[in-house]
């Protein structure tokens, strides 16, 4: 193919009919249509049926419409109550200490006084890469009471043992622990990158101006990485309320239900009960909470481009 | 004033070289417990040597799964899901970014708003329609199938085209070039490290996903490696080292991959959170 000719020819005397290309062609819809298609089949048609099915009754053959079969039991069960209650600390708990971890993270990277940063990189930024099975496997060996790695290093440093797998919270803040471990470089990175666009010069004005460290930081650094913080914030809070692998394999819900998410007790509802109805009902749920979340990001933002 | 820099640094560094090596335990304890018997590594103390016990821990692994099996199930499954998912994004974020229609606009939208919604409102109706109705279950295009469309991939797309210049678009055109052909040779070549970016965070992406593999594969010939490694954590007599050897296979060839493609790697995650 020729682009010298082309070049040649768009240098055309303006006038000439250059844009009579039919603009409003088939061939921007022709692009989308594969993933449109897709789309229709396997997002919106899902997504309107899930809502259908949750006035369903699918305890009994044949399912029968019911306004308010699944949404009542919703309302009433305890064990619905429990797995929301434990997502939301984790989201209250978790999400707020791994930002704060990200933050600091990404300022040290940003700063010239760091050595050996190749090094910190892999070590900070090599969990994202692992996928949530292998390392649940990891922190399950490693948070094992009687012959696990941290309870050994505890007893090193003088300290009890803590039955981490067996007991309410200390089940739950392994599960902490463990999505902290994964999410923070990830978050690190997309925080630093924010960093990292923030001119110079501000931070230039603000030493002139005699700010210290600190209070440049509150000035001029955390107002400006607000978007991305805020960013990094609702996809925690959206990953937290879809938290399945970690409490399904490091502590298999337990004990006694301590670690049970929403969408560990939406699978047992839909895929060991087959109860698809009722999961259906947790699911919207779920949807439910992650929609308030992004629309009060949306609105707290105000308006920035997507 | 350079003393205290000094002092700075020093903690600065301390205090990471600690983070570090913390962070960093859970990789090498995998490595290491993939190389040691049972009793080895629930042993106190623990140790760091390397144990000798790599080969039975991979047989004892080979006895409870068909666990080559479940290697090639997840290569098949991630590469083929790679090549479509990343050509569709590819297509529909150069239509988004070079093309203005009617219906730009919504129709982006929706892929935005996509983004915050749930894989799980979507799995029951998926789970009927694959497994009861299309009776998929157990192959490898249910897996690959519901995220084909896959929107970060299509919005990563997008924000990367709008720096494709229209002039070598208008040029390839008035050369007789047509609409495919300019997709193909003009913008896929110029778009290539855009295109890595979106191919290893969905490759990624389908190596390590879990919960809707473990909903439609229900045969172990069928299981990916996380679902085959899934069933056997919990159990209560099992091979710790053969479950590390799982692990390690499934996550070391992507370590080694993340030292030289961290350029891509970042390049995929920051999409979208940073305007340029």
């Amino acid at each position: 193919m020729s682009l010298e000719g082309g070049r040649a020819a768009s240098a055309m005397p303006p006038g000439a009919p250059r844009r009579t290309r039919r603009r409003n062609s088939l061939t921007p819809y022709l692009f989308l249509s594969p993933f449109f298609a897709l789309f229709a089949l396997f997002w919106i048609y899902p997504i309107a049926y899930s809502f259908y099915l949750s006035f369903v009754n699918t305890r009994r053959r044949p399912w029968t419409f019911s306004w308010s079969f699944n949404w009542d039991r919703l309302i009433h069960d305890p064990f619905f109550w429990k797995a929301l209650g434990n997502t939301l600390t984790i989201l209250v708990v978790q999400v707020p200490v791994m930002l704060v971890l990200a933050v600091a993270l990404a300022i040290a990277f940003n700063s010239d006084l760091l050595r050996l940063k190749g090094f910190f990189r892999f070590a900070f930024f090599a969990p994202l890469v692992l996928g949530a099975v292998p390392y649940s496997a990891v922190f399950r060996l490693i948070f094992n009471t009687e012959f696990g790695v941290l309870n050994y290093g505890l007893h090193v440093f003088g300290l009890a043992p803590v039955e981490w797998l067996s007991q309410g919270v200390p089940a739950l803040a392994t599960v902490m622990i463990a999505i902290t471990w994964r999410w923070s470089g990830y978050n690190a990175i997309i925080l630093l990158s924010g960093l990292q666009s923030i001119p110079l010069s501000l931070y230039e004005a603000a030493r002139i101006d005699g700010a210290s460290g600190w209070q440049q930081f509150l000035r001029v650094t955390l107002p400006l990485l607000r978007p991305v913080l805020l960013f990094c914030f609702v996809l925690s809070t959206i990953g937290t309320l879809q938290l399945f692998t970690e409490p399904w394999l490091i502590t298999s819900t337990g004990p006694g239900g301590a670690t049970e998410t929403l969408i560990t007790y939406l699978y047992k509802q839909g895929f060991r009960s087959f109860n698809f109805g009722y999961a259906s009902a947790i699911a919207y749920t779920v949807a439910l909470i992650a929609a308030v979340f992004s629309f009060v990001q949306i609105r707290v933002v105000g308006g920035r481009e997507a | 004033m350079k003393r205290q820099r000094t002092v700075q640094a020093l903690l600065l560094n301390g205090g990471m070289l600690v983070l570090a090596l913390l962070f960093l335990l859970p990789i090498v304890w995998m490595i290491v417990a993939a190389t040691k018997a049972n009793h080895q590594i629930l042993s106190v103390p623990p140790s760091l040597a390397p144990g000798s016990s790599l080969a039975a821990n991979w047989r004892d692994l080979n006895s409870d799964l068909p666990f080559l099996r479940n290697v090639f199930n997840s290569v098949a499954i991630a590469s083929i899901f790679t090549l479509f998912a990343t050509l569709i994004s590819a297509m529909g974020g150069y239509a988004f970014a070079k093309f203005s229609f009617r219906g730009r606009a919504a129709l982006f939208l929706v892929v935005v708003a996509a983004l915050t919604i749930p894989f799980e409102v979507r799995a029951i109706p998926q789970y009927l329609l694959i497994a009861r109705d299309l009776r998929l279950a157990n192959t490898w295009i249910a897996v690959i199938l519901p995220w084909l469309a896959y929107p970060l991939g299509i919005f990563f797309m997008r924000q990367n085209m709008l720096s494709v210049p229209t002039e070598l678009l208008e040029a390839a055109r008035i050369d007789g070039a047509g609409e495919a052909r300019i997709f193909l040779q003009v913008v896929l070549p110029i778009m290539r490290p855009a295109l890595a970016a979106v191919a290893i965070v969905v490759f990624l992406f389908q190596w390590n996903d879990f919960f809707w593999p473990l909903l439609i594969l229900t045969q172990k010939q069928a299981y990916t490696i996380p679902v085959a490694l899934g069933t056997l954590v919990g159990l209560t007599r099992v091979s710790w080292g053969g479950i590390m050897v799982g692990t390690a296979i499934a996550t070391v060839p992507f370590l080694v991959l993340f030292l030289f493609l961290q350029r891509y790697f970042v390049a995929g995650i920051t999409a979208g959170a940073v305007k340029d």
